[in-house]
């Protein structure tokens, strides 16, 4: 088969059987998105902003568990995408993203709308390619898909120069089936000999907790990581971005750890003697301040990075591996050995466990005449049976969804932990609905965070998606705002979003449905009519509670053991 | 404490930016880097010195090692090995100095390369510390100009750092 440049880069995506490309045409990329017209194997979803490309296709991602791939041009389109290559980097998301760069001649000769993409994106990506011979542009794919869907994913860049898409020049084409890279070998399975002492360990422990990370969704581990827990019965708790890991409405699921973790999960954490953590960081959100954490537990780590093990925190029982087959091999040596877990020591653990547990540290104001944040996303969770593609954007919101979103499956759940980027949210929701037409997908968001990518209304009327987004309106920057009242003495120094827009005639205005909620017994009712509205994006303007705070909270750079509880909780 | 990592490296373009940033990025110090084809030209043999504690040290090669381009790295410095640096060195030479920097140049066996009237360069190869002592040894006011190439090193013993 005899195709050009352009050809073999579409052609090579429909082999690779690719869904959907999300992208923004621009100069450098013509001859790539004239060949997308010739086919309909490859759907091309046409978004507002190189950002909303990348988020997108990071969504789909996260949801599907499949690459998600985007397609922009030189010079700003590649700069805009930057945001959400570097998003999926840090939550490690599988990502392709095809970057059309200046013709070769006229590479670093300042021209029209051309960076050094490639230099841009380096610190952000697992890894990048400037193709430089058409010839390469098959295998240079292989390479990409195969580096960011594997070992640890994420996101992959390919800089394309015009020239080398050229319509004109044809050369023969085969998909590469196979790829063998010398320098590229992940991982397949964990050390058999750590694993029996991290075993071994495991079942000696008298106050053990079990801390896992996105490692798990990614690794798609969730059935090993559940039938551990219940061989073990140990207590678990997770990341943010872990989330859906483990069932929340299991009993022995402490809840999210770390700054705004449960108070069972963080004392827990605070006082256990063996930490067994499985495709997790370490992050500084979920540590506090290392030189108080976990103070008298041996550490086991199970990852597939060997640069994440000891690189935050000390780790006495490393493990490099898949999460998945770790799990599956550690299941396996719990059933055959003869050393049994310590049945005293761990009940009277689960005893001092279900004491935090009865603090009930998420308790609200019930009573409130306004709007409570927790309450809307319980009303979420109710009105959704549980069961609903849950994104978010970054704040306050984030953490309400986090703790009162019990999420029961892997990959429900998805937001932007890593970097944190608000604006993450409504794209992303677009890529999970063009992934799963059939299922509820929700955004819950801020009013900060949306107007980020507020354009990407016009994308979902476009492509027809009826996501649903829930806005926590409390005309804040919620979370700058309580940062700056608890360790600014209220000075509310640019957190403060005067201007809104009125988001109902917003949504209406991009051809979808506004509607605004101020008193909670509208709630309900609310969010039951919105779901029930099967074929439109419905915007629900939620008015909430403008100084709510999240707790609990760990301060910055503090232990696990010194949380602020919330005064509603009548604990502090 | 210092160390001297080896490291096999695919020969593409960019990736010796990978190494450099990847310094950058984490914060981590370069010493030196020397880097050129091996026999193999498709591959680059690197040689970076750089200084960090233990767990700092185990996390650069950690690191150094995710990168996709890099097929194997040693710390040399974790057993016996040899190193060794190139200087050329430009100094004074007129009458009054040609001898004593002569002298010293055959101390320290190294070469005289390129003579003019006022002015000798010198070649020499040896540890790091011995350029250092040479350098010393000749009167600051003659140096003209210093070029090393920071060091190159190989582990000792049959075994190589190869595919």
């Amino acid at each position: 088969m005899e195709l050009s440049g352009a050809e073999i880069v579409v052609q090579y995506l429909r082999d690779e059987g690719v869904e959907y490309v999300f992208g923004y045409p621009g100069g450098a990329v013509l001859h790539i998105y004239d060949a997308l017209f010739n086919q309909d194997d490859v759907k091309h979803i046409l978004v507002r902003h190189e950002q909303a490309a990348a988020h997108a296709a990071d969504g789909y991602a996260r949801a599907t568990g499949r690459p998600g791939v985007a397609l922009v041009t030189s010079g700003p389109g590649a700069t805009n995408a930057v945001t959400g290559i570097a998003t999926a980097y840090m939550d490690s998301i599988p990502l392709v993203v095809l970057t059309g760069q200046v013709a070769s001649p006229f590479i670093g000769s300042d021209a029209f709308q051309e960076v050094d993409t490639v230099g841009i994106t380096r610190p952000c990506v697992k890894h990048n390619f400037l193709i430089k011979r058409r010839e390469d542009i098959a295998e240079t794919f292989k390479k990409a898909f195969y580096i960011a869907t594997s070992g640890r994913p994420g996101p992959v860049v390919v800089d394309i120069p015009k020239d080398i898409t050229d319509p004109n020049v044809r050369i023969p084409y085969a998909y590469p089936s196979k790829i063998k890279m010398r320098s590229y070998n992940p991982v397949a399975k964990g050390h058999l000999g750590q694993i029996k002492k991290a075993v071994e360990m495991m079942l000696s422990a008298k106050r053990p907790v079990v801390y896992t990370g996105g490692g798990v969704i990614i690794g798609d581990a969730a059935d090993e990581l559940t039938r551990l827990i219940h061989a073990t019965g140990f207590p678990i708790t997770s990341t943010l971005m872990g989330l859906g890991g483990f069932p929340a409405s299991d009993r022995q699921f402490l809840g999210m750890l770390g700054m705004h973790g449960t108070y069972e999960a963080n004392m827990a954490m605070h006082d256990t003697d063996v930490l067994v953590a499985i495709g997790a960081r370490f992050d500084d959100r979920v540590t506090g301040h290392v030189a108080h954490f976990c103070p008298n537990a041996k550490i086991i780590h199970v990852d597939i990075d060997p640069s994440s093990i000891s690189k935050n925190v000390k780790v006495h029982v490393p493990i490099v591996g898949p999460v998945q087959k770790v799990l599956k091999d550690m299941v396996k040596v719990v059933k055959e050995t003869r050393q049994q877990p310590e049945e005293g020591a761990l009940k009277a653990w689960w005893e001092q466990i279900e004491q935090w547990r009865a603090m009930d540290c998420l308790r609200y104001d019930r009573q409130s005449s306004k709007i409570k944040p927790q309450f809307a996303v319980e009303t979420l969770y109710k009105v959704t049976g549980g069961d609903a593609y849950v994104c978010s954007d970054v704040g306050q919101h984030q953490m309400f969804a986090a703790q009162f979103y019990g999420f029961d499956k892997p990959r429900r759940w998805i937001n932007s932990g890593g970097l944190g980027t608000m604006g993450f949210g409504l794209p992303s929701a677009m890529g999970v609905k063009m992934a799963f037409p059939e299922q509820e997908v929700a955004l819950v968001t801020g009013e900060a965070s949306i107007q980020m990518c507020i354009q990407e209304l016009a994308t979902c009327k476009q492509h027809d998606l009826p996501i649903k987004i829930i806005l926590l309106n409390n005309g804040y920057m919620g979370m700058v705002r309580q940062w700056q009242e608890f360790f600014y003495d209220r000075r509310y120094s640019n957190s403060y979003v005067d201007a809104l827009p009125d988001f109902v005639k917003l949504s209406e205005s991009f051809g979808h449905v506004g509607m605004r909620v101020e008193r909670p017994e509208d709630l309900e009712g609310a969010m039951r009519e919105a779901f029930a509205i099967k074929d439109r994006l419905v915007f629900l303007d939620v008015i909430v509670d403008p100084e709510e705070n999240v707790y609990p909270m760990i301060e910055a750079g503090k232990g696990h053991h010194e949380m602020y509880l919330s005064p509603a909780s009548e604990l502090v | 404490m210092r160390h001297i990592i080896s490291i096999l490296i695919e020969n593409e373009a960019g990736a010796l930016s990978r190494v450099a940033g990847l310094f950058s990025a984490r914060g981590y110090n370069i010493e030196s880097l020397t880097v050129a084809p091996t026999e193999d030209v498709s591959l680059s043999r690197m040689t970076l010195v750089t200084s960090g504690s233990e767990q700092i040290v185990e996390q650069i090669t950690k690191q150094l090692n995710k990168l996709i381009d890099v097929i194997k790295l040693l710390d040399i410095t974790e057993g016996a090995h040899i190193e060794r640096e190139m200087m050329l060195i430009k100094v004074k030479a007129d009458r009054g100095h040609r001898d004593e920097v002569s002298r010293l140049v055959d101390i320290f066996r190294g070469r005289i390369i390129d003579v003019t009237d006022v002015s000798f360069i010198v070649e020499m190869t040896g540890s790091p510390s011995k350029l250092d002592a040479f350098i010393n040894a000749v009167h600051e006011d003659l140096v003209v100009e210093v070029v090393r190439t920071g060091p190159c090193g190989i582990a000792r013993g049959s075994k190589g750092l190869t595919l």
